[in-house]
């Protein structure tokens, strides 16, 4: 019962350091030109340099899912495109949306933890703090800025890579053909999926990118503490967006 | 010139510094001085603004820091430059970026003359050309220090910070820095308060010292006076060592 109230009262309190802590992100940069000087870089290193992990892993989960589909639903019952409309939804609806974030969250939210705790223990935030630059806004809005505008480039370019995969399935193997194939990706497409889509990478974008931030931010101690940041930050965002998936995908579909 | 009046500080409930009241002046190296935890870093987190006091005044020629809005606290860095004990450089950065950094951040020069006035703080701290491209990581503990003072320099502060400048580095290095520290203090007129616990640095450059017992102001003076007080802290810090008490003895002959 005490606990309870113990770990209560220390959920909320982290709740109100976040939003702190958001706020100051959130306010005024206190030069536009370092954050448009930051920004891209970022951009550049969280979200062009996943884009080599992504397409590795959308190809090859757009081939098993095909394999998969055709081998495990041999019903005559069941239309020959099938297999490309199953594959197309899944991809759009949760793979290249949710799964695939977090996987995001594994590599960038550890690589954000890491540097922004490494920051905090070397005392270069309070060197930023005692030149009178607002750490937070300084460090980490160019980092959520651009993540989250680079999210969308991901999920699109992750489908597409999966349906690739599958399309690869269809033209050197005899399981579907690709016909078949190309038929069930166009088949009753609804555009609102993609839609979908975007919004939800948008808040897993930020999910990720703020979360870890929150982390290093407010690591304290030695390597070993950052060490512990960046777990804290991958295990707590991938909960965060397991759990927001279940709250978007109920607003955004119904 | 900064007053700190009446100053207290707790942690959780544990009281780390207790009515501190001194002055550190411009032009002079004013060195906080005391056994390792007696709360030196904290006197000057809370004078800096990194820490707020619990109650006391810190004034910066007149302008109380201890009831500052969070911005008008901001505006008040600008003013300030501060040396960290591990120099704080940032990593992503190359050296002469470090120093062109609260440049581009504060001031409204063009990109030429930045690096113009970048450039200048390196050579005056002696940082060779050859190492403006090299990342903090790629230099010596000693230089890493010197472009740490280049970039508190930078935007001509009025009140220079150093926690431990000399912590881990050799005597020789030690002394090129405190001399470093001191001379630039001279000549820009600077309020500068340094952190120490090196007996070097404090009979070296220590022109108002505030010695600092279990978070009580124990004794204040120059360098010039330590030899000849008789202040039982200032004797139990001072002459801890053989070496020192010695000396002492050879003098009152
Ligand atoms: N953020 C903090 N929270 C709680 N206690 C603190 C904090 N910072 C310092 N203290 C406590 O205040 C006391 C004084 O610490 P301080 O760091 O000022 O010592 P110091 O004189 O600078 O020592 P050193 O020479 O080792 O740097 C110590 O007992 C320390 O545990
Ligand atoms: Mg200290």
């Amino acid at each position: 019962m005490l606990l309870t109230r113990i770990m209560l009262v220390e959920f909320f309190k982290t709740i109100g350091r976040y939003a702190q802590l958001m706020g100051r992100t959130f306010s005024k940069p206190d030069s536009w030109k370092m954050f448009w000087r930051m920004m891209p870089r970022e951009m550049a290193k969280l979200g062009v340099d996943t884009i080599g992990i992504i397409v590795i892993i959308s190809l090859f989960i757009g081939v098993i899912m095909t394999m998969q589909t055709v081998m495990n639903t041999e019903n005559p019952m069941l239309p020959r495109y099938s297999t490309g409309l199953v594959l197309r939804d899944t991809l759009l609806l949760e793979f290249s949306s949710s799964i695939m974030c977090l996987l995001l969250a594994g590599k960038v939210g550890s690589n954000i933890a890491s540097e922004i705790g490494s920051m905090r223990i070397t005392e270069q935030i309070d060197a930023l703090e005692v030149m009178g630059v607002n750490s937070a806004s300084y460090l980490i809005l160019p980092k959520i800025v651009g993540l989250v505008l680079f999210m969308p480039v991901l999920v699109i370019l992750s489908s597409f890579l999966g349906l690739a995969g599958g399309m690869g399935v269809a033209y050197f193997t005899d399981l579907i053909t690709l016909d078949d194939f190309i038929y069930g990706i166009q088949y009753a497409f609804i555009p609102f999926y993609l839609t979908q889509a975007i919004i939800k990478s948008f808040f897993f974008g930020f999910i990720i990118s703020s979360v870890s931030a929150f982390y290093g931010y407010f690591a304290y101690g030695g390597a070993l503490d950052v060490g512990r940041a960046s777990t804290n930050a991958v295990v707590n965002s991938s909960i965060l967006i397991l759990l927001s998936n279940i709250v978007l995908t109920q607003i955004l579909l119904n | 010139m900064i007053e700190v009046k009446n100053l207290f500080k707790s942690f959780d409930g544990k009281e780390v510094l207790h009515d501190i009241t001194t002055t550190f002046y411009n032009g002079k190296v004013n060195q906080i001085i005391g056994q390792s935890g007696s709360g030196k870093t904290v006197l000057m987190k809370c004078t800096i603004g990194l820490y707020r006091a619990d109650s006391g005044e810190v004034m910066y020629d007149g302008r109380n820091i201890v009831n500052m809005t969070t911005d008008e606290v901001k505006k008040l860095h600008q003013e300030v430059g501060m040396l960290f004990q591990g120099s704080a450089l940032f990593d992503s950065q190359t050296v002469l970026e470090n120093v062109m950094f609260p440049l581009e951040m504060f001031s409204n020069m063009t990109q030429k003359e930045i690096e113009a006035r970048a450039k200048f703080c390196l050579s005056r701290v002696n940082i060779d050309p050859v190492a403006f491209k090299l990342a903090p990581s790629e230099i010596s503990g000693g230089m890493q220090k010197r472009v740490a003072i280049a970039r508190a320099i930078a935007l001509n502060p009025k009140y220079l910070f150093c926690d431990e400048p000399n912590s881990g580095l050799d005597p020789v290095t030690s002394i090129v820095i405190d001399k470093l520290i001191a001379e630039i203090t001279q000549e820009y007129d600077i309020t500068t308060v340094v952190n120490t616990h090196d007996m070097n640095s404090i009979m070296e450059t220590g022109d108002n010292i505030v010695l600092i017992r279990k978070g009580n102001k124990a004794w204040q003076g120059s360098r010039n006076d330590i030899f000849s007080s008789d202040n039982e802290a200032l004797n139990d810090f001072v002459f801890a060592s053989q070496l020192f008490k010695e000396v002492k003895a050879a003098q009152s002959r």
